[in-house]
């Protein structure tokens, strides 16, 4: 495919498209992954919402 | 599941795992489509292949107007219908709007230099969306700033619903400003001026550019509220703690 004269400002533009596109997608995945971990530090520790525990045993 | 269900964080997240495999996979899908069809459109005749550049330029200007727009929906949410996702929608959305917008920024540089001869000029086109995308830093600073989510909410959705006023600027700069930015090609009442063999290309981008908004919109909801389920048990655990006075 030929692209001109103009080429490195076509190759430019869709490189930096990508990159900026790679980053979301890093970033959503890295920031999930870090909730998750905060929830399970937190669960082990014993700390948890209501609605996640086992509910208790009446006597 | 009645949208209305999507409401309560708990069913939404259950929905995000859902949806999002598969809007992933159309996301590509559709990048594919999109990109097949950008390689075989022909070049400009007066701009040549630089055009190329047209197919990612204006689904980003797009996606960076539609996502204030969104956002502006999402305060009147947040300020008049408390709705428990809106400010949450409206948070997730500001990184993801300023990166497009920062990419149409870019984009339309790295064209305009072939094209008009200079990476920037002070045109009412090109300043309105450089505005556009300081009101978005603006927004993700206001976020940061203040550390309670619902007070941040409202004050971010004042600041969005002022920035709303921008969007008809931009929209119609190059019809009330003399302008070096072309005039509207595509969404204007006449019907698009462009020829099909460069349009359906760029309407395919559009459409994956829109998925992709969608898919990272989830993921960065689902994170929100994962983010505030973190902080609440935190300031549950401090405020259990022997020595907090409770």
């Amino acid at each position: 495919m030929n692209l001109g004269p103009h080429a490195p400002f076509i190759v430019a533009a869709y490189g930096i498209a990508t990159f900026v596109i790679g980053a979301l997608i890093a970033w959503v995945m890295l920031d999930h992954r870090a909730q998750l971990r905060a929830l399970d530090d937190l669960e082990l520790r014993g700390v948890t919402r209501r609605s996640d525990r086992a509910p208790e045993k009446t006597a | 599941m009645p949208i209305i269900d999507l409401a309560n964080p708990t069913r939404f997240l259950r929905f995000a795992e859902r949806a999002l495999p598969w809007l992933a996979g159309l996301t590509l899908l559709a990048f594919a489509a999109g990109l097949n069809l950008t390689l075989g459109a022909p070049d400009d005749y007066q701009q040549g292949a630089t055009v190329k550049i047209m197919f990612i330029h204006v689904p980003s200007a797009w996606l960076g107007m539609g996502i204030w727009a969104l956002m502006t929906i999402a305060a009147l949410g947040t300020l008049v219908w408390r709705h428990p996702l809106a400010d949450v929608a409206a948070k997730a959305a500001a990184p993801v709007g300023a990166a497009f917008t920062l990419l149409c920024l870019v984009t339309g540089s790295l064209w305009g230099r072939p094209m008009w001869g200079a990476y920037w000029v002070w045109d009412a086109r090109l300043t309105s969306v450089l505005v556009l995308f300081l009101m978005y830093l603006g927004v993700m600073a206001l976020w940061r700033t203040v550390d309670d989510p619902a007070r941040a909410g409202r004050a971010a959705a004042i600041l969005t619903l002022v920035g709303a006023i921008n969007l008809p600027i931009i929209k119609f700069s190059v019809d009330w400003w003399n302008t070096l930015h072309q005039p509207a090609s595509v969404l204007r009442l006449a019907g698009p001026s462009i020829h099909p063999s460069i349009l359906i290309p760029l309407l395919a981008m559009t459409l994956a550019f829109v998925l992709l908004f969608l898919a990272l919109h989830l993921a960065a909801m689902r994170n929100e509220i994962l983010r505030r389920r973190v902080r609440s048990l935190m300031m549950m655990q401090a405020q259990t703690a022997p020595g907090s006075g409770s």
